[in-house]
């Protein structure tokens, strides 16, 4: 239980600081409002339109591959970690496991679909 | 000190999981899902399982919710509260799924909770928490795990063929 106690800190550090440094800046910042500065700033465009417009396709496939071969590396680390006492038994599966996905990863390459048209 | 623990994060779990049915703004939702899959990690943790708390961050607090935000997104919910006959059609499922798992929740508690062993069974972590899983894994759900695999191609592939949709005319023809 103890050795959690450096995360706790952390994240207590963390807290902590985020609330410092934004009720600091609500405390002694000097307020003098005007329309230009209260205007959303985005790279000198004029911010207009709805936050919640639609998203090309494109960018929730590659979260989606990107999702899958996390969990891919996720089996990997148990794995690792007990290869020893696997052996080749061990091996044998994950090289399966592996060629599995890699069938699914050729045919990303080949259906092109990591590239951005 | 765990009991404390424990209770305070399966606090944070069903509150923070009742804001995600009960806010009206579906990003905000999201976001409070982030919060109770963070807490069911510090259960994870509590019953030592570093592992799988880790995973559960990872995988579910990070990636997962990356997705269930594009999705939010993609439904383009101009409005958030939605209006007309096609939420009372939501509704009338609403009910029905909550009676159902009401009566299931019915069935379990008549048949009574089995107790299992007052004392904690010694976690088996000759070599840390990781590898006593992969023992498992790879050797009794050997099985499980390589269709897992089947399933993350399955998954693979369906989102290609959604997200790509047929090729431009110009394209290759399929």
């Amino acid at each position: 239980m103890l050795a959690y106690l450096p995360v706790l800190l952390f994240v207590l550090v963390g807290l902590g600081f985020g609330a410092v440094t934004i009720g600091l800046s609500t405390i002694i910042v000097p307020r003098r409002e005007n329309a230009v500065k209260n205007s959303a700033y985005e790279c000198g465009v004029e911010p207009v339109g709805n936050a919640r417009g639609r998203f090309s396709v494109k960018f929730y496939l590659v979260a989606v591959l990107f999702i899958l071969f996390d969990i891919e590396a996720v089996f990997l680390y148990p794995w690792a970690v007990s290869f020893h006492q696997l052996g080749l038994y061990g091996l044998i599966e994950m090289v399966l496991f592996i060629l599995i996905l890699l069938a699914g990863y050729f045919y990303l390459l080949k259906k092109r679909a990591l590239e951005w048209e | 000190m765990v009991p404390y623990l424990f209770l305070g994060f399966a606090a944070l779990l069903v509150a923070t999981a009742l804001m995600v049915i009960l806010h009206r703004n579906p990003v905000t939702s999201a976001l409070f899902l982030v919060l109770s899959f963070s807490s069911l990690a510090g259960i994870y943790l509590l019953l030592q399982a570093e592992f799988i708390g880790m995973v559960q961050i990872i995988v579910y607090a990070g990636a997962s919710m990356v997705l269930f935000l594009f999705v939010i997104m993609y439904l383009n919910l101009q409005h958030d509260v939605e209006k007309g006959a096609q939420i009372a059609l939501r509704r009338g499922i609403g009910w029905m799924v909550g009676a159902l798992l009401l009566l299931f929740a019915g069935l379990l508690a008549k048949k009574g909770w089995v107790s299992g062993p007052v004392a904690a069974l010694p976690p088996d972590t000759t070599g840390g928490n990781a590898a006593a899983i992969g023992r498992v894994l790879y050797s009794r759900f050997l099985f499980p795990f390589e269709i897992t695999s089947i399933l993350l191609l399955v998954a693979m592939v369906g989102a290609i063929v959604l997200a790509k949709g047929r090729p431009a005319p110009q394209g290759e023809a399929e």
